[in-house]
């Protein structure tokens, strides 16, 4: 596997910086290298939000994503902040509720209702970053499912396995329909 | 067994310490620190220490000071806005020679500036930050992995020399995670400050035997009372206006960290070998060199890295060496340049450069890369 260069971007609250540790577990997991970072402003809730995590086989040595080869957005803003600077190998997953901007040159973009199927098909809003989780790992191919789920299941709290398990299956669906 | 976790920085760091038998922290959470009294409020209650959350950063410190005191490794952690409130205290435990750990994840300043912003603006505070000729130690990890053995190196050099050592880390290293190998049953060299053995000059806590550089410890609170001063004091640990005597602790002071520091220092040289430039980095900034390098020694460029591990007291002698081999020096810091100032004041023989950020973002490799590339 060449180096993988994921950025996560959406508004703080939304659980970008946890899936980003999720995938970073995932890879170690999965007997990878990996960095993991986040920034973010000030403000707990609210502020724009960027995290990012490199899967790489070799030794990793500046940890931060400078040619993102794959962007979530779930907000416009950090769509249209970070998506336009993406070069044409990059793959972008953005909410399907958010207007691709015109311009926006990528190798392919996705656009799925990660929020609605959070909300609705699994019943809880909060779950999206776990859907988005799931749909980024189908999509690129990083580790396996079970490795995956265990490391979901090490950052999320006791008694809440059933409706992250139900999260990473909805997301999956979503990024095999495409 | 080995085990590969995935971990933060600061997180490591907490871990490091507790290895090296940290059992007291004290602090004042502020970002980018906060994941270190996080986790230490967590971990020292299962190892049978203790956490206290203090009312400010002064107090923190003086608590620490206290701990070690009574024989208790102890720990704080700030960012750039406490670190400057702990001064006045480490200069009390550099005075008293008392042995703790102070971490300093710097972000941007100066005052409260950009407090989730990476920065290396620190370094000159860390040496000079409290008044008074001292010594220090300083130490910036560059990895999650030197969070955690480095940490545990910071304890064993405070203990060894009776001195508080500054953990220099940023906003990069400490707020990363990355993988790292620890090894629970792993024997690590912990070292434990010398004591002074009973009825040994018990009378004169500051008594430093022939052919040490540091007075043995006498717990405070056992046997004898003795005095504790931030005054000049004598080997009875009274206060004194004796000028012989001031002249006498303070020389010692100096020299207790000068005369080691082939003990003390560690660096990290990468294709340095045959490098007409090399870069200096340290902390979180050698991650971006570390790409850059190799980026360009994939292009046939001869250039290298020097990482000072140990900042303060400062590698001179293998900077100056490595000085005579190359033709160009590059300083990289997340700062307006200082650790460039001790460069310029060691290195004669070479043309020096400079690449700094002030802004509140990360150094990339292709800054490093363009730098190098545009010396003539």
């Amino acid at each position: 596997m060449s180096k993988m260069e994921i950025r996560l971007a959406g508004s703080g609250g939304q659980g970008v910086i946890l899936a980003t540790i999720i995938l970073a577990e995932a890879a170690i997991i999965a007997g990878k290298n990996t960095a993991q970072s986040q920034s973010y402003g000030p403000e707990a809730r609210g502020g724009m939000c960027k995290a990012e995590v490199i899967v790489s086989d070799e030794v990793i040595g500046f940890t931060k994503v400078t040619h993102p080869t794959f962007l979530l957005a779930l907000t416009q803003a950090s769509l249209d902040k970070f998506g336009l600077g993406v070069d044409e190998d990059c793959i972008v997953m953005a909410d399907s509720s958010l207007e691709i901007p015109a311009g926006l040159k990528a190798k392919k973009v996705y656009s799925l209702p990660i929020l609605e199927t959070a909300k609705t098909e699994v019943g809880k809003a909060f779950t999206a970053n776990i859907v988005a989780v799931a749909a980024i790992n189908e999509a690129l191919k990083l580790v396996s499912v079970s490795d995956l789920e265990e490391a979901v299941f090490r950052h999320i709290p006791k008694g809440t396995e059933e409706i992250n398990r139900k999260a990473l299956y909805a997301g999956e669906k979503l990024a095999k329909a495409i | 067994m080995k085990n590969k976790v995935l971990m933060q920085g600061n997180e490591a760091c907490v871990e490091g310490a507790i290895k090296a038998g940290m059992r007291f922290y004290a602090g004042y959470p502020i970002t980018p620190s906060t994941e270190i009294a996080e986790q230490s409020a967590v971990r020292l209650p299962q190892v049978g220490g203790h956490f206290i959350q203090m009312e400010d950063e002064i107090a923190s410190m003086a608590a620490i000071i206290g701990a070690s005191a009574v024989g208790t490794k102890s720990m704080t952690a700030t960012s750039g806005p406490g670190f400057s409130l702990k001064q006045e205290n480490i200069g009390y435990a550099c005075m008293t020679e008392i042995p703790c750990v102070i971490v300093d994840v710097q972000r941007a300043g100066p005052s409260t500036g950009l407090p989730t912003s990476p920065s290396q603006s620190d370094v000159m505070q860390a040496r000079w930050g409290t008044h008074g000729d001292h010594s220090i130690i300083a130490i910036s990890p560059s990895s999650v992995s030197e969070c955690y053995h480095l940490a545990i190196r910071a304890f064993n050099l405070a203990e060894k020399y009776r001195t508080p050592v500054i953990f220099l880390m940023d906003e990069i290293v400490g707020h990363l995670r990355e993988g790292i190998e620890i090894d629970d049953e792993e024997e690590v060299d912990i070292i434990e400050r010398k004591m002074k053995v009973c009825p040994e000059k018990l009378h004169l806590p500051y008594h430093v035997w022939e052919g040490e550089d540091v007075p043995r410890f006498h717990l405070t609170g056992y046997d004898i009372r003795y005095n504790i001063t931030g005054l000049a004091h004598g080997e009875d640990g009274f206060p004194t206006n004796n000028n012989e005597v001031a002249g006498k602790l303070v020389t010692r002071l100096m020299q207790k960290i000068e005369h080691n520091v082939d003990d003390i220092v560690q660096v990290e040289e990468k294709y340095c070998d045959d490098a007409e430039t090399i870069v200096v980095c340290y902390g979180g900034t050698a991650r971006s060199v570390m790409s850059a390098v190799d980026e360009l020694r994939a292009k046939g460029k001869k250039v290298g890295y020097f990482r000072p591990i140990t900042v303060w007291p400062f590698p001179e002698k293998q900077l100056l060496a490595l000085s005579k081999k190359v033709k160009n020096i590059i300083v990289a810091e997340h700062n307006y340049g200082q650790i460039l100032l001790e460069v310029q004041r060691i290195v004669k023989d070479c043309k020096i450069g400079f690449v700094g950020k002030v802004d509140g973002t990360v150094i990339t490799p292709s800054e490093i890369v363009k730098a190098v590339e545009e010396v003539k």
